[in-house]
Formats: C-alpha cells, sequence, structure tokens
C-alpha cells in the first residue's frame, strides 16, 4: 500500500489539452473518487496513474517514486475496466491469477490467495466457470477478485459500475465499499455518477475541464461548494441557481428575487457579504429541501413566499415541485402530507441558514 | 342436392391450399432456399457432378473402354514418381503454409502498430502479391529466377556468389516454387490476422499490461488463444489451396527438373492431359481427397472445442 501524489500532472492530445496541471495527494488507505461529466479528463488522469497513457507534463509518485516512465507492469497496481476486460478463454481462477501466474508465485499460494478473495466476493462457486458464463455483476466481482489477489499498492477503477443495471449498481456500491473497509488499499475511483462518489469517496475530487474545481469529503462538497459548477454537480435534484441583487434597508442587507420577494440575510452572514460591491450581479443557490412548503416549517430562519407549482413530482417519502420563479425554472421539496396541485397556488418557504450566494460572472461561491 | 353440396365446398378447398401454399412461399426458410438455390445448381453442376465422373474416370482404362476397378491405384501405389509426388506435395504445403502463416503474423502485427493514417495504404500495397493473377507474377518470377539474365542471380554476382540454378537444381527449384507460393500467399493470412487483431479489445490488453505481461506474454496469453480459430481457419483453407496448388509449379518449373517438384495437380496434368492418359491422371487428383479430409478433420474439431468461449 502507498500514497499517491501528482503534480502539475498535464495531458496534450496533438493540440487540445486534456488534463490541465492537476495537482493531487492521496494519502495511503485513502478512497479518493474522481467524478465530472464525459470528457472532463477524470478517466485520463486514471489511465496516467496506470500507466496506459504517458505523462505529458508533471510528475506521478506512487509510494514516494516518480513512476514517469515505469510501465504499468512495474507500478504494482491494479484496474477494474468499465467492460471489466476479463480474458475470455480463461475461467474464473485462471482469469483471477493471471498476475499471480506471470510473477511466478508458489502454486500453493496462489491457490490460497485465490480461494480467499473469491470467499471475499462471493463468487467461489463460480471460480471453474469462463467468463461468458457470468452475469454482469458476477464479472464485476471477478475483475474486483483479480484486482485483489495481487495485493497492490493501489487499485484503480475505471466507472466499474457503469455496464450495471441501476439495482445491482447499488448493490456492487456497497460491495465495494465493504471490500475496502476490509483490504484498506489506496483506491482511486473514478465516476460520472455524483451519488456513486457521495456514497464512496473519503474524499471527491470534481473534475471540469481537465481541472480540478474542488477536493473535499463528500459532506464538505454538499454543503460549502466552492463554485457554481460543484454546487450544481453534486446533490440530485440539483441546486437552484437564482439571478437576485443585493439591497440595503435600514442598515440590514436583503437578497431581492424579482419584483416581490425580498429575503433579509441571516445575521451571521452579514459580515461575509457586507463586501460585495452592490452592483454585482449574484446567484441566489438553493438546495430543493431549502425550498419547503411553509405548513410545516414555520420557524424564524424560514422566509415564506407564494408560489404556483407547474409540475408535482411525489416520490413517496417526499415530493418535489417545480415552479417558475424570476424568469427560472425551480424545484422545491415539500412534506409529501401536502395537498399540491399543479397549477394551484402553494405557500413555500426559504430556508436562509442553507443559502448560497455566487458571483454569476466568475461562478465562485462568495 | 349432393351435387350442388359438392360444387359448394370444393372452391372453398381450393382457396385453403392456395392461401396455404403462398404460406408456404411467404416462409422466410423457403425464400432463403431459393435465394441460395441459384449457388446450390452452380455447385452441383460444377463441383459435384465433376467429382463423381472423376471418381467414374479412375476406373477406366487409358482407351476408355474398359472397367478396370481399383487397377489404375494399384497401377499408382507401384510407381516410385508416385511416392515422390505424394512426399513432395506434403513438404511443399507444410513449407509454405507454415512460412505464410509466421510471415502473416509477424506483418500483420507490424501493420496494426502502425499508425492509422499510414495503415491503409500499407495494407494495400501488402495486398498486391494476392491480389495479382499467379500466373502472371510467377511469369516475372520465372524471369528473376533465368539462368542467365537472372536478377537475383546478377546481384548474387556483384558479391562474388553464384550463379545459383534456380530451377535447374532439384533442391534450389523446390526452394523456388515454395518461395514464390509463400510470396504470393502470405498476403491472405495477413490480412485475416490483421482483422483477428484488430478484433481483440484493447482492455485486455492494458488489463494484461498490468497484471504484469510484457509484450511477448501478451502475444502468448492474450493475442494467440483470441486468435486461436482464425488462425486454425486460414491454416486450413491455406492448406488445402496450397496442397492443391497448380499455376506457379506449372509456369515456374513444369514440375522439372526430373519431376522434382511435381505436385499432385501438376503430376495429374502431366499425365492425365499431356500423356493422354486420363483415367491414371483422375485417380492422381482423387488422391488429395483423403488426405486433405484427415487435416480438415484434425483442425475443424479444434475450433468446435474452443467454438462456445468468446
Amino acid at each position: 500500500m502507498a500514497e499517491v501524489t501528482l503534480r502539475k500532472v498535464v495531458k496534450r492530445y496533438d493540440d487540445v489539452e486534456a488534463v490541465r496541471g492537476i495537482d493531487l495527494d492521496i494519502p495511503d488507505h485513502e478512497f479518493v473518487v474522481l467524478v465530472g461529466p464525459s470528457g472532463c479528463g477524470k478517466s485520463t488522469t486514471l489511465r496516467m496513474i496506470a500507466g496506459l497513457e504517458d505523462i505529458s507534463d508533471g510528475e506521478i509518485m506512487i509510494g514516494g517514486d516518480v513512476v514517469n516512465d515505469v510501465p504499468p507492469k512495474d507500478r504494482d497496481i491494479a484496474m477494474v475496466f468499465q467492460n471489466y476486460a476479463l480474458y475470455p478463454h480463461m475461467t474464473v481462477a485462471e482469469n483471477m491469477s493471471f498476475g499471480l501466474r506471470l510473477k511466478h508465485y508458489p502454486k500453493a499460494e496462489i491457490k490460497q490467495r485465490v480461494t480467499e478473495a473469491a470467499r471475499m466476493l462471493d463468487i467461489t462457486d463460480l471460480i471453474d466457470r469462463k467468463p461468458k458464463q457470468l452475469s454482469g455483476g458476477q464479472r464485476q466481482r471477478v475483475a474486483m477478485g483479480r484486482a485483489i489477489v495481487r495485493n497492490p499498492k493501489v487499485f484503480l477503477f475505471d466507472e466499474p459500475l457503469s455496464n450495471l443495471d441501476a439495482k445491482l449498481r447499488v448493490q456492487m456500491r456497497i460491495e465495494i465499499k465493504k471490500v475496502h473497509q476490509k483490504v484498506r488499499t489506496t483506491t482511486v475511483y473514478v465516476t460520472h455518477d455524483q451519488v456513486e462518489a457521495m456514497t464512496l469517496a473519503d474524499r471527491v475530487v470534481v473534475m471540469n475541464h481537465g481541472r480540478i474545481e474542488q477536493i473535499g469529503p463528500p459532506n464538505e462538497l454538499y454543503h460549502r461548494p466552492a463554485t457554481k459548477f460543484v454546487a450544481g454537480f453534486i446533490g440530485s435534484p440539483a441546486m437552484n441557481f437564482i439571478p437576485c441583487r443585493f439591497e440595503e434597508s435600514g442598515g440590514l442587507l436583503q437578497v431581492r428575487v424579482g419584483d416581490t420577494i425580498a429575503l433579509p440575510i441571516p445575521p451571521d452572514r452579514m459580515e461575509r457579504y457586507r463586501a460585495i460591491p452592490r452592483d454585482t450581479k449574484l446567484l441566489l443557490g438553493l438546495r430543493p429541501e431549502h425550498l419547503v412548503d411553509a405548513q410545516s416549517n414555520t420557524s424564524a430562519t424560514f422566509q415564506p413566499f407564494d408560489a404556483t407549482p407547474d409540475v408535482i413530482e411525489p416520490m413517496g417519502m417526499e415530493t418535489f415541485v417545480y415552479f417558475p420563479l424570476a424568469g427560472t425554472q425551480l424545484c422545491g421539496r415539500i412534506n409529501p402530507g401536502i395537498e399540491a396541485r399543479a397549477g394551484q397556488p402553494l405557500r413555500l418557504a426559504v430556508d436562509l441558514n442553507h443559502m448560497h450566494l455566487l458571483n454569476e460572472a466568475t461562478g465562485h461561491v462568495l | 342436392m349432393v351435387d350442388a353440396a359438392q360444387s359448394m365446398i370444393q372452391p372453398v378447398k381450393a382457396r385453403t391450399t392456395r392461401s396455404g401454399l403462398r404460406k408456404f412461399f411467404e416462409r422466410k426458410s423457403t425464400i432463403a432456399f431459393f435465394m441460395a438455390l441459384p449457388l446450390m445448381l452452380l455447385i452441383a453442376i460444377m463441383v459435384i457432378y465433376p467429382a463423381f465422373y472423376s471418381l467414374h474416370l479412375a476406373t477406366l482404362n487409358k482407351s476408355m473402354q474398359r472397367f478396370v476397378g481399383f487397377g489404375n491405384f494399384t497401377f499408382l501405389f507401384k510407381r516410385e514418381t508416385f511416392w515422390m509426388v505424394v512426399q513432395q506435395s506434403c513438404f511443399f504445403a507444410i513449407t509454405a503454409v507454415i512460412f505464410k502463416a509466421l510471415i502473416g503474423f509477424v506483418v500483420a502485427h507490424l501493420v496494426h502498430n502502425l499508425p492509422d493514417k499510414g495503415q491503409r495504404k500499407w495494407r494495400g500495397m501488402l495486398l498486391v502479391p494476392w491480389v495479382i493473377p499467379p500466373a502472371m507474377s510467377t511469369l516475372a518470377w520465372l524471369w528473376l529466377f533465368d539462368p542467365s539474365y537472372s536478377a537475383f542471380n546478377w546481384i548474387l554476382a556483384q558479391v562474388g556468389i553464384g550463379p545459383i540454378p534456380w530451377t535447374g537444381d532439384a533442391s534450389w527449384a523446390r526452394f523456388s516454387v515454395i518461395l514464390v507460393n509463400i510470396w504470393a500467399g502470405a498476403p491472405f493470412f495477413l490480412i485475416m490476422y490483421l482483422a483477428a487483431l484488430k478484433s481483440v479489445p484493447e482492455q485486455l490488453y492494458e488489463a494484461a499490461a498490468i497484471d504484469g505481461a510484457n509484450w511477448w506474454q501478451r502475444i502468448w496469453y492474450i493475442t494467440l488463444p483470441m486468435m486461436r480459430n482464425i488462425i486454425a481457419i486460414t491454416t486450413l483453407f491455406s492448406l488445402i489451396v496450397t496442397f492443391a496448388n497448380f499455376d506457379i509449379v506449372r509456369i515456374l518449373t513444369a514440375g522439372g527438373p526430373l519431376d522434382k517438384t511435381h505436385l499432385f495437380a501438376t503430376w495429374a496434368f502431366r499425365i492425365g492431359i499431356e500423356g493422354n492418359d486420363i483415367p491414371l491422371g483422375a485417380s492422381i487428383s482423387l488422391f488429395m481427397v483423403p488426405i486433405l479430409a484427415i487435416a480438415a478433420i484434425f483442425i475443424l474439431r479444434d475450433i468446435n472445442k474452443r467454438g462456445n468461449e468468446a
């Protein structure tokens, strides 16, 4: 096991820069998830760590050694691919033991390691089958088994759950987390699914356009996003962004949304926001769970307002309402017990303690 | 009354058989059969009929007047030239196929690893020997091998070697016909192997690289097993075509010197057509069937065994 360090890592293809100078420190045992939309450079970064892509500039270190020019086979890493990449002509046991056999491990040890990994992943009965005879989930387990038996310094996962159906994905997600809790190997995991990122990671790295937008534990990214991109990417349904402006009335700061709604800034945020120039174009960021029904949220921190929802989405444990406000479509989350109908006015409330204020031009959270 | 009733029933019956016939013609398997029919007729006329006709010919005497049973075959078994042709054909086919397969495999790898831009050009150029009719290209080789004006001998003379009797000496003549056959046949292996190589998922190589395999181990453990079926089928196909080769030997050496380069086909032609003994020629060519059948059984059995993997 080892720590992984990236220093100003750049990847250029001809005239396109896919990764633009990434710095990342991954301590030993940590589970790091690289997340971002497709084309953000997350997979390229992972493949550079694996040694499957050359590094155009910068340095990658595994266990303190620079590995820029070390071929993949000498990096002591294991990788799980999106389409599993199992060897179709080998049985499950042969697939899992391939790396050990190449390194001429004693037969008894190979057998013991394969048996142990198979037991951990619950694939003992499948050990003599060929990949063709396995389901998607079973193949995924074998691919993980192949990584585990090697006992490498680092695990790399490249969108391992994308080919599975929704139910199996949740199941395998838990499985991966369990495995990491047992073996504690440093793990870099790439996904475009923010739910996977939130649930699996010790720390999440949000990437966009080849750059790192923000690094932090899942809850920190959720509650204190640094940029509009992170705020919008993490969380489902996504955060609402409402154009607004600052007003001062009687020494108190207000956020004015549209012509009718003025929301007083909570006192503890007053100092932070006071320095913002008054003519700055702002966005008010509010997660759906902070746009709630006024009926069951009556405390002083909630500011009520009226809206007319045009779509209602009952989810069982919660109900989402979609309504227009100040020229944008917003999503709120109300108590499922409340009677709401599309086209009929509804009294909603804003929880300003969880508001975010963003600079519209720079996209930074203020 | 009864007549009237029957005349009413009959048209109904006719209608049902007509719609039944229509259904039969609209069935997918029927349509498929009729679409394949021209080819089946062609094969029947061009392959099955001549095959049985040559079986019939092989049982006649030289003037084709009298039935001699296995007489032609027992006569052949007693001739030394026959056994020499058997040996030569096997040696020719096996050596040529091995080298064609090896060269095809190596060149396919080289082409596969070329950058995509230039690859088509190289692929096209490397296919040329296979595309040119062998009768034509072998003529060019004949000039290259010419004892007095040979380009090869001229080059060798520059470094003080030779002259080599390319088609005049038995060993050199065998070498020459095999060389030309390899030259003309290797591109077929190249293109089949290249297609097989391209169908191996890149991620298998990446997984193997991460698992610790070097380039040789990647070929041994990934490429070869994944190409196994293509290699088997290509080898079988090439073995049949090479074993039955006619044009290259016919043009380059005409079987000489002293019958030392004859294959079944050229010797059958020499005896049957040129020697005016068609029944004996037919018996010679029929000997190819059992030999090739054994090879086909071995190779196809292996494919059946591994067919249900990938």
